[in-house]
């Protein structure tokens, strides 16, 4: 059974990054490109969409132009708040502007064996490990599809890896692998089976979408027509925008705020085309490039600031956000993924993020670690505190214990102290023991994190889905198979 | 005036600003300097500048981007010049490089294009979503030294499999060195699908492409 989800809301905490004024001025520069220079939709099917709702559309080279009062119209009958409906209702997640929950990063292609220690391929039995393990931790709100099922073929991993995640967790699912029509449909047939028909699904949708953009100002096909099929099913759509400061958006960070909104704003008005008033949200995960190699940064200011700064959008459009924090670029569970993943998940919670993704991998969202998985819970842990913030009134200023204690005495034997000392916070990875057992033990963090992680997957073996479920959902999966050919 | 005129074409690609560069190239041209001298004092002096202020850290990639866009422009004035004297650029290789089947991600893999051009390999560059086959006919036709696969998505990179397979039934394996990168591909990725070859980033694919044409 899993335990109570531990979420963030009410944060005294916040952090001012954007004016009402500087929002405005990135909108109307959003629609000014979505307008006038326009979007690649390389799909006939959301071309035709686009043009019979108003977009200029240039055929040939499959670009929309949408005039800005129009996307604004589509983009107001989304629905602001909705619930992320989980297999066991109390894991239900209210996307209600008041929640920051956190789910696991995805989707790693390498694992470090958790018993071994070896670096290798990712399969599907270790998608559902994790998945097991995701389950285990009361941080873990969601679950993207941490890591690929490489054993699996491409043709139907996706709907390998849902099944996979199914099998031994409840708690609601985000994937982020179906990038074509086939495989949505049949992974809404199997989410449908899961929760008792398509109408129910609509009511209680236990799976959402994430889709790619292509930066700069492209989509991919395929993602656009799975996202059209999910959105006719009622399940909650979002395009993650990936722009890279300095190679595939603007080497300013407003300018990449810029080029990122209009693919997202872009592709979810397309979703209220074809299925008015569906629930999408904003996904996004921008960086900077590392200009010195080109390479994929996965951490530093820039991700941080998008992280607090991206969310100030998704409140101005009144949707909900999905952002990639946390996944640090780092090698290892060392100095460079605590700086990363503390600052990154900081910023993104500080305007109170609805989603955040994602715990668990490292080198940039290729390696899953359980370290690190079981460290970046507890950085959750720790800002959860955090955003408390410091509550001021008679109780908390406890001027009538400070009087009883008077110059001098200890605070300890209070019952004052007792009623709230659990408000303060505990670490499991910390180390605060003395100087003279760690000289004796040399372990830390790591081999704690490490320990846990074992002692989960050995022991924490939640109640299977049930083997006549499973059947059905393999059997929808073989017959995507075949249709494939 | 001629050293002023070469110097000019250096200082252009080492202060990114390739209209110049076509400017005085055009230049040395009219006052009659020779077409290798101008790539030999001039353009390469330039582009060594630029490669070392790379090297030691203080240049970054638009640096390199934008000197060998000017170096490219200025090659298109002296080509047809070289041409006409029977003259040829030596070359360390021919490549042959795509983003395979399935997959249009394309930032990489252009990056990985223009270093190699930057740095002297003859490049054919097919694009996003290249068909198996295309990549085959164009490694036949030019007799490349080098195929580049590019993936991004752990769904396409097992086309980067394909492709070597189809090399190897078309006969031609022995004849083209197979570099492969992209995310989610790594060194025992290229191992398992007999690649000769992987990179993490731009300047590892254009140390790894030299040592695969000297070895």
């Amino acid at each position: 059974m899993s335990k109570a989800i531990k979420s963030i809301s009410n944060p005294k905490l916040r952090v001012d990054i954007l004016s009402e004024d500087e929002v405005r001025q990135i909108h109307n520069s959003t629609l000014e490109v979505i307008e006038s220079v326009g979007v690649r939709f390389p799909s006939r099917k959301a071309l035709e969409v686009l043009e019979a709702h108003g977009a200029k559309v240039d055929g040939e080279r499959m670009i929309a132009k949408i005039p800005g009062d129009i996307v604004e119209k589509y983009l107001a009958m989304a629905p602001e708040t909705y619930t992320l409906a989980a297999l066991d209702e109390s894991l239900d997640l209210p996307l209600d502007g008041n929640h920051s929950y956190l789910g696991t990063d995805g989707c790693g292609v390498e694992i470090i064996d958790a018993f071994t220690g070896e670096l290798r391929r990712t399969t599907k039995k270790d998608l559902v490990d994790v998945s097991r393990v995701a389950d285990y931790l009361e941080e873990i709100a969601f679950h993207w599809v941490a890591i690929s099922a490489q054993d699996y073929p491409a043709e139907v991993r996706s709907l390998h890896e849902l099944e996979a995640v199914w099998q031994v967790s409840k708690k609601h699912v985000q994937t982020e692998s179906i990038v074509n029509a086939r495989e949505m449909k049949a992974a809404v047939e199997m989410a449908a089976l899961l929760v008792g028909g398509t109408e129910a699904l609509c009511q209680r949708p236990i799976l959402s979408i994430m889709q790619c953009t292509l930066s700069p100002l492209c989509h991919d096909g395929g993602s656009l027509e799975a996202g059209m099929i999910a959105a006719q099913a009622g399940l909650p759509v979002g395009f993650m925008t990936m722009a890279s400061a300095g190679s595939n958006a603007p080497i300013t960070l407003a300018g990449t705020l810029v080029v990122g909104n209009a693919e997202v704003l872009s592709a979810l008005c397309l979703m209220e085309m074809v299925a008015p008033g569906c629930p999408v949200f904003y996904a996004a995960a921008q960086t900077a490039t590392d200009l010195r190699t080109g390479a994929y940064t996965g951490g530093g200011p820039e991700d941080f600031l998008f992280g607090a700064a991206t969310n100030v959008l998704a409140d101005f459009y009144k949707i909900p956000l999905s952002m990639g924090a946390f996944a640090t670029g780092a090698k290892e569970p060392d100095w460079q993924a605590a700086v990363d993943n503390s600052l990154s998940a900081f910023m993104a919670v500080s305007t109170l993020s609805d989603m955040l993704l994602g715990a668990g991998l490292l080198h940039g969202s290729r390696i899953l670690s359980y370290e690190m998985l079981l460290m970046d819970a507890e950085i959750w842990s720790l800002l959860e505190n955090m955003f408390h913030g410091i509550v001021v009134n008679e109780e908390t200023l406890a001027l009538d214990v400070i009087r009883a204690v008077g110059p001098g005495g200890t605070y300890l034997s209070q019952k004052h102290t007792r009623a709230h000392m659990r408000e303060r916070w505990m670490p499991r990875l910390m180390d605060r023991r003395p100087y003279e057992i760690w000289q004796r033990e040399r372990d830390g963090a790591r081999q704690w994190a490490l320990a846990k992680a074992q002692q989960i997957l050995r022991e924490y073996h939640p109640q299977p889905l049930e083997a006549s479920l499973q059947r059905e959902l393999e059997k929808i999966i073989a017959s995507a198979s075949i249709e494939q050919g | 005036m001629n050293e002023e005129i070469l110097k000019n074409i250096a200082d252009s690609l080492v202060n990114g600003e390739p209209d110049d560069s076509v400017k005085y190239t055009q230049q040395a041209l009219e006052i009659g300097l020779e077409p290798m001298q101008i790539i030999r004092d001039g353009l390469m002096v330039g582009m060594n500048v630029v490669g070392d202020y790379f090297a030691r850290g203080d240049y970054f990639l638009p640096d390199l981007i934008i000197a060998a866009d000017g170096m490219k422009r200025a090659m298109e004035l002296l080509e047809p010049e070289l041409v006409k004297r029977e003259q040829r650029l030596e070359t360390p290789g021919v490549v042959v490089i795509g983003t395979v089947k399935g997959d249009i991600h394309e930032i990489g893999k252009s990056l990985v294009a223009t270093m190699l051009s930057a740095n002297g390999f003859k490049v054919y560059d097919l694009g996003v979503d290249v068909p198996t086959e295309n990549f085959i006919a164009k490694v036949k036709e030019t007799h490349a030294d080098i195929l580049g696969l590019s993936a991004l998505l752990t769904t396409t990179m097992v086309v980067q499999r394909e492709v070597i397979q189809a090399l190897v039934q078309a006969n031609m394996r022995e004849r083209v060195k197979v570099m492969v990168g992209g995310a989610p591909v790594s060194q025992s990725w290229a191992q398992e699908i007999g690649a000769d070859g992987y990179a993490e980033d731009a300047m590892g694919a254009v140390k790894l492409a030299r040592t695969l044409v000297s070895g």
